[in-house]
C-alpha cells in the first residue's frame, strides 16, 4: 500500500521539518559573511579559513579525537569481556545484580557519573588532564559497548564454539578463530557507538578535564557563552558532514551486504 | 563361499572400543543418565534412539567431552577419557545444528580442524580433497555456507567431522533437518560412508525408522536408560518390553493372563473370547499377567475363519488407514479390543475385498505374537 494522502504528507513533512530545521539553519549560516550569526550578508567561505587557523580548536579537536580513540578501544574490550561474562557465565547467585550493575550506568544521569569520577580523581590524587578524560569516557562507554555485544551473544549458536574445540581448538583459538570473527560486526558497532559517545560527550568531559586538556564540546560550550560566532555554524557544520558520511556509508554498507547474502542463498537454494 | 558376518558384540574375544562402565550423569536433582553399561565395538554403526528427553544426547556429548559423567568410567580404546579435554580427544561430532563457521568457505571449513594440528600443507590440500570428493563437493569448495542448500551443508558438516579420520564419529540427529526424500537418500550414503571410512559411528537419533536403517545396533533408550540394545531385527521381532515393542513400529498390545499348555502358553484376554496361543522362551507362573504384543503385518485378514491357525479372532472393521503400498486395517472385536492388521495392496483399491463395517477373521500363527511382562 503505497498512497500519498493528504494526511501522510503533512505529517512527513511536520516531523522531517522539526528534526532538521534546526541543522538546516545552522549550516545555512555556516556561509554567512557577516560577523552577527543572525543577519545574511552574502555567501561566503571565510568562517572556514578562520576556523583551520585558530590553534584553541585545533588543539581541543586533537585532544577529543584521542580520548575517542583510545576510550573506545579500551571500552570495546572490557565491554566485550564483560558481555561474554555475562551471557556464559550460566547461573550464579547474584547473576541478576551483576548484569544490573552492568547497565545502571546507561541510565545514571551524566551529572552523577561525572561528579563521581572528579571526587575519584581528587581522592587519589590524579591529576585531571588527557588521561582522566579517557579513564571516564571508559567507563561510561563500556555499558553501551557490552549491551551491544551481549544482544548479539544471545543468538549465538554455541555449538559453533563446541564445534572448535571438538575441532581441536583451545579455548583461545576457538575464541580468535570462530567466536570473534563472527560477533565483529557487532563488537565494531560497540567501537562505533563508544567512539561517537565520546567524541560528543560535554558532562562528564568538563568534571574530568583540566586545564590542560580541553575537548572540543567543552571549547564550543565555553566560547558560546561569549557569544555565537560564525566560526562555531562552521565547525558544527563540519561535524554534521563527517557524522552523516559516517552513517550513510555504514548502512549502505549494511544494506548491500545483506541485499548480497539474500540473493546468495536464494541461488544456492535453487540450485539444489 | 563363506561370508564372516560382522557382529562382534556376539564374540567374547572382541575388545570394545567405547565401553560406558556403571556411567551416571545427573543435573542438579535430574538424573539424565542412570548406571548405564555398555559395549560399542570398532567399525559399528551404533545408533541411541529414544523420544526427546531420554538422555541420548548426554550420552553422546560424555563421549565427545562437552560433559563429564557423574559416576562411572567411559573408556576410549582402554583408557578412561574422563581427563581428555574435548580438543584432544580422537573423537569428533557433527551436529544438528551443523555449526558450520560462517565466515569460512566450504574447504576452509573442512581444513579447519587439520590445521589445528599443525599438519602440512600439502597433506591438508590432499585430505580436503579427498573429503569433497567422497562428499561429492568439489564444486562448492569455494562457497561460504550460506550459499549452499540444506543438503549440501549437510554433507559439509559430515566431510568435517570426518576430515581428521577420528577413531570414532558421533552425528548428531543429522537428519534432522533434510526434507523426506533427501532424508532417505541421506541415510544409504552415510552407511556408504561408514563402510568406505572403516570409521565407527554413534548416531543419535528419536526416528525409529532412520536408526532401522542405518545402525548395525540399535539401543532404545527411556529416561536414561539403555531398556534395550540389539540389532534392528532383534529389536523389532523380539522386543524386550512394551516399551520397546510400542517404541518401534506399528503394534497392537493385548493384556490378558497367562496359561502354561503345551510348549506355550494361553492368554486370556477377554470375556466370551477363546484364549489366544503363544509361544515363548520366557517363563511365566499361571495367572500371571502379560501382554501379548502382535505386528500389524504378521495378522491375515480373511472372509472365512482359517482352519489352519489356531489364533482366529472375529471382528468389524472400523477403520481403514490407505497408504497406498499397503493398507491397515483396526478391526474392532466384540469386547471393545481393537487389532490392527496390514495387507499388502498387490491389487488397485478397486478390487479391495473389505471395506467398512464388514465382519472379517484376523489370525496369526503360534510364533508371530510377542509375550510380554507386565
Amino acid at each position: 500500500m503505497r498512497r500519498v494522502t493528504w494526511f501522510n504528507t503533512t505529517s512527513l513533512t511536520l516531523g522531517f521539518t522539526f528534526l532538521y530545521l534546526p541543522m538546516l539553519i545552522l549550516i545555512v549560516y555556516s556561509f554567512n559573511r557577516s560577523e552577527l550569526v543572525t543577519v545574511w550578508a552574502g555567501f561566503s567561505t571565510k568562517w572556514y579559513g578562520e576556523l583551520i587557523r585558530n590553534e584553541a580548536f585545533l588543539d581541543a579537536a586533537w585532544v577529543t579525537l584521542q580520548v575517542a580513540v583510545v576510550s573506545s578501544t579500551v571500552a570495546t574490550v572490557l565491554g566485550t569481556m564483560a558481555a561474554l561474562t555475562m551471557v556464559r557465565a550460566g547461573r550464579f547467585w547474584g547473576r541478576t545484580l551483576f548484569s544490573g550493575m552492568i547497565y545502571a550506568p546507561l541510565v545514571m544521569p551524566e551529572v552523577i557519573t561525572g561528579l563521581s569520577l572528579l571526587l575519584l580523581f581528587i581522592g587519589i590524587g590524579l591529576d585531571r588532564g588527557v588521561f582522566t578524560i579517557i579513564l571516564a569516557h571508559t567507563t561510561f562507554s563500556m555499558c553501551y559497548v557490552s549491551v551491544v555485544v551481549s544482544s548479539r551473544l544471545a543468538t549465538f549458536d554455541r555449538s559453533l564454539e563446541e564445534a572448535a574445540f571438538d575441532l581441536g581448538c583451545s579455548p583461545g583459538e576457538a575464541f580468535r578463530l570462530v567466536t570473534l570473527p563472527i560477533i565483529a560486526p557487532a563488537v565494531i558497532s560497540g567501537w562505533l557507538l563508544a567512539f561517537t559517545l565520546s567524541l560528543d560527550d560535554l558532562v562528564i568531559a568538563s568534571f574530568t578535564a583540566g586545564p590542560s586538556a580541553t575537548t572540543l564540546p567543552i571549547k564550543i560550550w565555553s566560547s558560546i557563552r561569549l557569544g555565537v560566532s560564525p566560526e562555531i555554524n562552521a565547525l558544527s557544520t563540519i561535524l554534521i558532514a563527517i557524522v552523516a558520511t559516517g552513517v550513510v556509508t555504514a548502512s549502505l554498507i549494511t544494506k548491500r551486504a545483506s541485499l548480497r547474502l539474500q540473493a546468495e542463498e536464494r541461488a544456492a537454494e535453487q540450485q539444489a | 563361499m563363506t561370508q564372516t558376518v560382522f557382529e562382534p558384540w556376539n564374540d567374547p574375544d572382541a575388545t570394545p572400543l567405547i565401553q560406558f562402565q556403571g556411567v551416571t550423569k545427573r543435573f542438579g536433582d535430574f538424573t539424565a543418565i542412570d548406571d548405564q553399561t555398555l559395549d560399542i565395538y570398532e567399525r559399528e554403526f551404533f545408533a541411541l534412539l529414544g523420544p526427546s528427553g531420554c538422555g541420548k544426547t548426554t550420552m553422546m556429548r560424555m563421549l565427545a567431552g562437552f560433559e563429564a559423567p557423574t559416576e562411572g568410567r567411559i573408556l576410549l580404546d582402554g583408557q578412561d577419557i574422563a581427563p581428555i579435554p574435548p580438543n584432544k580427544r580422537a573423537v569428533n561430532m557433527m551436529f544438528q545444528s551443523y555449526a558450520l563457521f560462517p565466515h569460512l568457505s566450504v574447504w576452509e571449513n573442512i581444513a579447519f580442524g587439520l590445521k589445528r594440528d599443525r599438519m602440512e600443507k600439502s597433506a591438508i590440500t590432499e585430505r580436503v580433497d579427498r573429503m569433497l570428493k567422497l562428499t561429492r563437493l568439489e564444486k562448492f569448495a569455494r562457497r561460504k555456507p550460506h550459499q549452499i542448500s540444506g543438503g549440501q551443508r549437510q554433507r559439509v558438516a559430515l566431510a568435517r567431522s570426518l576430515a581428521k579420520a577420528p577413531k570414532l564419529l558421533l552425528l548428531d540427529e543429522p537428519l534432522g533437518a533434510l526434507d523426506a526424500k533427501l532424508r532417505q537418500d541421506t541415510q544409504f550414503e552415510l552407511m556408504d560412508i561408514q563402510e568406505k571410512t572403516g570409521t565407527t559411528f554413534v548416531i543419535v537419533t528419536h526416528d525409529q525408522e532412520e536408526a532401522m536403517t542405518v545402525a548395525s545396533r540399535v539401543a532404545v533408550m527411556d529416561h536414561g536408560k539403555i531398556v534395550q540394545a540389539d540389532t534392528p531385527d532383534r529389536i523389532y521381532e523380539h522386543p524386550s518390553s512394551v516399551y520397546v515393542a510400542d517404541f518401534i513400529g506399528d503394534v497392537t498390545i493385548i493384556e490378558g493372563t497367562a496359561t502354561p499348555r503345551e510348549a506355550g502358553y494361553e492368554i486370556a484376554f477377554a470375556e466370551g473370547q477363546p484364549p489366544l496361543y503363544a509361544e515363548t522362551d520366557k517363563t511365566f507362573a499361571k495367572g500371571q499377567a502379560c501382554h501379548l504384543a502382535i505386528r500389524p503385518e504378521k495378522v491375515s485378514i480373511t472372509a472365512e475363519k482359517p482352519r489352519d491357525k489356531r489364533n482366529a479372532l472375529q471382528g468389524k472393521i472400523l477403520d481403514i488407514a490407505y497408504l497406498g503400498n499397503i493398507s491397515t486395517y483396526h478391526v474392532e472385536l466384540p469386547g471393545g479390543q481393537v487389532i490392527k492388521a496390514q495387507t499388502a495392496n498387490t491389487r488397485r483399491l478397486s478390487r479391495r475385498t473389505f471395506t467398512w463395517e464388514d465382519t472379517v477373521w484376523l489370525s496369526w500363527t503360534d510364533t508371530a505374537a510377542v509375550l510380554l511382562e507386565d
